[in-house]
């Protein structure tokens, strides 16, 4: 663990240049969705940066969030990220294991306590003590809890660690829920998404490195560089949705022509991330470039709200069925109050006293 | 049937309508350079392109006199375009995917000078080269 | 509870309380309506009821009475504010993947600017319907809460739905909860107040002209 080193000299011992460390200064930029322009305030700031210790633990995830960050899309500028943080347990990349890896986190937490950075993906089942997710048979609660205590920050990467994700989907077996349902007390930062985009990951940890502080976040606790607009906002096919041009099917024409995706279900009005302009594999596209509607992954919820092929302005629920019973019950109760006139007329005619004309010649 | 059969279809070329945006604001930062001598810089990545009007940006700013290659930590194209003082600076990894795309405002992009640290460095291992030629020791 | 689970809830629960309070309550209202029945008369016909009935639905809806100039305005913007509301509500595209995704069949849409003209004519009669019952004495002698209540409940659909489809002032989210919710109470209140008369008022108009017409009276 060599924290007291700073990132230029280990980058001098690499043979790192300046100047590919300015280009990697200007990549960050990009990538942190800051303006170019503080690229050389980046590189004065991560010149001095300290690598902090970094503790990764996954609870109920299918690592995939993991996998997402593994397969970054530049690899040597990833590296170089990696190399500036120490991460010292990552039950999945690392190579200790057992009791060597349990004691390899306890001896971080206890070297770098209050100062090391905590990494969380996926969520923590409460229901029946916890005991549907547990790592050397301890539970996620337990281990969450112990860690957090000395966090400096914790970073809930993915949907599941930020929200709940797909385990606290209805009915939420497991009685699963996200990190700040959990720990109160310490700085988080929700990275969602399913999984979230790789570049916001290495952002996140990088805007902390350079300015040892997270990122300014929006009421949900993502970094709004990255969550601060809907993909609709920044979509290529935004026109045609002001224009109400609609793909109505997957292979008809308006598909072919690349028109709006909303009536397939496309959630992107709703969902803030920044596919529409980091893109996947290597900025190769984003789903609505490959012509499905976003699904609205990294918003809380996102698997309750309704198909995914149900536009947003359709129900998110079955009201047809709904609506067929109360018709039925509407005319039920019509006809029972009908009969009822029926009845109260007739009672009312028989009980009606005949007018004769005796009545009429009174004073 | 025979290639004629096969009907392409020419996409209408869709404008997000950020082509001129940026041509302004490279517009704004120009005069700004000329006045002031500040230079300036563009994300070209942050900004939503379908890929017929990056393409549009890319011919309406043209190529200029220099272009300019650099190799460290994957490629990096740097060309002055047909404006004089407004340079294209692309970035790849090593798997040749684009980590950014500046435009530049400068009379030359900063990242073509040359580093104090490196040229430092290499003043060093100058004097060890000489060293080697010559056979004496270095100076201190 | 954050903005994406209200919209779920209003998308997913709400709109199956409201889709069943209106339905519920428009069947019962209409069918029992239809159940008081009438006597049957016992004088001898003097002219078609059909006739009659089916001649005041259509002079009533589509022909313009001989008025004075506060009836022509009242009339005008009435049928204005109805036929935009009509427009963007059956017309829009949003809208029938709704109905599509409701009843199972679709119709096309008409193009966007025609929506956004009927949206803005329809806000528009109905602000200046809303003024002149305010400003003209005899008008604001006749209106009660309901009449208020009715205008608000049908003008927040129009408005929350027009600022829906440019983002105007908040966020696609908040916009579209708003727009939904909006029309949920629109949905509950209608088949206890005067907007009933979406269903009734055609019933009602053939009735009228079938009295008449039986007495051989042309309207």
């Amino acid at each position: 663990m060599k924290e007291q080193e700073t990132l230029e000299q280990r980058l001098g011992e690499q043979g790192v240049s300046r100047r590919a460390f300015l280009k990697f200064c200007a990549a960050l930029a990009t990538m942190m969705a800051l303006p170019p322009s503080s690229a050389s305030a980046i590189a004065a700031a991560l010149a001095k940066a300290k690598r902090p210790s970094v503790i990764w633990l996954s609870f109920q995830e299918c690592t995939g969030c993991t996998e997402s960050l593994t397969r970054s899309h530049s690899p040597t500028l990833e590296s170089l990220i990696f190399d500036m943080i120490s991460l010292d347990y990552h039950h999945t990349l690392q190579a200790a294991s057992g009791h060597a890896a349990e004691q390899a986190r306890d001896e971080a937490m206890k070297a770098f306590y209050g100062k090391y950075l905590l990494l969380v993906d996926g969520s923590i089942p409460l229901k029946d003590g916890g005991v549907y997710s547990t790592i050397a048979g301890r539970t996620n609660l337990d281990m969450l809890e112990e860690a957090a205590k000395g966090a400096a920050a914790i970073v809930a990467v993915g949907s599941c660690a930020a929200f709940g994700g797909l385990p606290n989907a209805q009915p939420n077996p497991t009685g699963a829920v996200a990190v700040s349902d959990i720990v109160k007390d310490r700085p988080i930062v929700n990275i969602s998404g399913c999984p979230p985009i790789p570049a916001v990951i290495t952002g996140v940890l990088a805007h902390y490195l350079t300015f040892g502080e997270l990122p300014a976040l929006d009421e949900l606790g993502r970094p709004k560089a990255f969550y601060g607009e809907t993909i609709h906002d920044r979509c290529y096919r935004r026109p045609f949705y002001d224009q109400g041009k609609f793909a109505k099917t997957f292979d008809d024409e308006g598909a072919r022509n690349g028109w709006c995706l909303y009536e397939l279900g496309c959630k992107g009005p709703t969902t803030h991330n920044a596919c529409a302009t980091t893109k996947w594999n290597g900025g190769t596209s984003f789903p609505i470039e490959s012509g499905h509607g976003c699904i609205g992954c990294s918003e809380p919820k996102f698997w309750d709200a309704g198909s995914f092929y149900t536009p947003l302005s359709a129900p998110a629920a079955d009201v047809a069925t709904v609506a067929q019973v109360s018709m039925v019950a509407g005319a039920g109760a019509a006809v029972a109050m009908g009969a009822l006139d029926r009845v109260k007329k007739q009672k009312l005619q028989q009980s009606r006293e005949k007018l004769t004309v005796e009545d009429l010649k009174g004073d | 049937m025979s290639l004629q059969d096969i009907h392409i279809k020419v996409a209408d070329a869709h404008s997000v309508g950020n082509v001129e945006a940026i041509l302004n604001e490279i517009a704004t930062r120009l005069d700004d350079f000329v006045n002031t001598s500040e230079t300036g810089l563009i994300d070209l990545k942050s900004l939503p392109f379908s890929t017929d009007e990056y393409e549009r940006l890319r011919a309406m700013l043209g190529r200029g006199e220099v272009t300019a290659r650099l190799n460290s930590i994957g490629e990096s194209e740097i060309y002055e375009t047909h404006f004089p003082g407004v340079w294209w600076v692309t970035h790849y990894n090593v798997e040749g995917d684009i980590v950014a795309d500046l435009i530049e405002i400068a009379s030359v992009p900063a990242i073509l000078q040359s580093q104090w640290e490196d040229v430092r460095t290499g003043l060093g291992r100058l004097r060890q080269t000489l060293t080697s030629v010559r056979g004496e020791p270095v100076e201190p | 509870m954050d903005a994406q689970e209200l919209l779920i809830w209003v998308r997913g629960a709400g709109l199956q309380i409201a889709a069943a309070v209106f339905v519920l309550g428009m069947s019962y209202r209409m069918l029992h309506l239809l159940l008081i029945g009438r006597k049957k008369s016992l004088a001898e016909a003097r002219g078609s009821e059909w006739a009659g009935g089916l001649r005041t639905m259509w002079q009533r809806s589509f022909v313009l009475p001989k008025l004075s100039p506060r009836g022509r305005f009242t009339v005008v913007a009435g049928y204005l504010f109805h036929l935009g509301f009509f427009v963007t509500l059956f017309f829009l595209s949003q809208h029938i993947a709704l109905f599509r995704a409701v009843f199972g069949f679709g119709w096309p849409a008409l193009p966007r600017g025609v929506i956004d003209i009927a949206a803005v004519l329809s806000l528009g009669a109905m602000v200046a319907l809303l003024a002149h019952r305010l400003v003209d004495p005899v008008k604001r002698l006749l209106s009660d809460y309901q009449d208020y209540l009715t205008w608000a409940l049908s003008f927040l659909p129009l408005l929350t739905g027009f600022m829906l489809l440019r983002e105007i002032a908040f966020e696609y989210v908040t916009l579209l909860t708003l727009h939904i919710a909006s029309v949920e109470l629109l949905l509950i209140a209608a088949p206890f107040t005067k907007l009933a008369h979406m269903f009734s008022t055609f019933i009602s108009r053939w009735y009228n002209g079938a009295v008449m017409g039986f007495k051989g009276i042309r309207t």
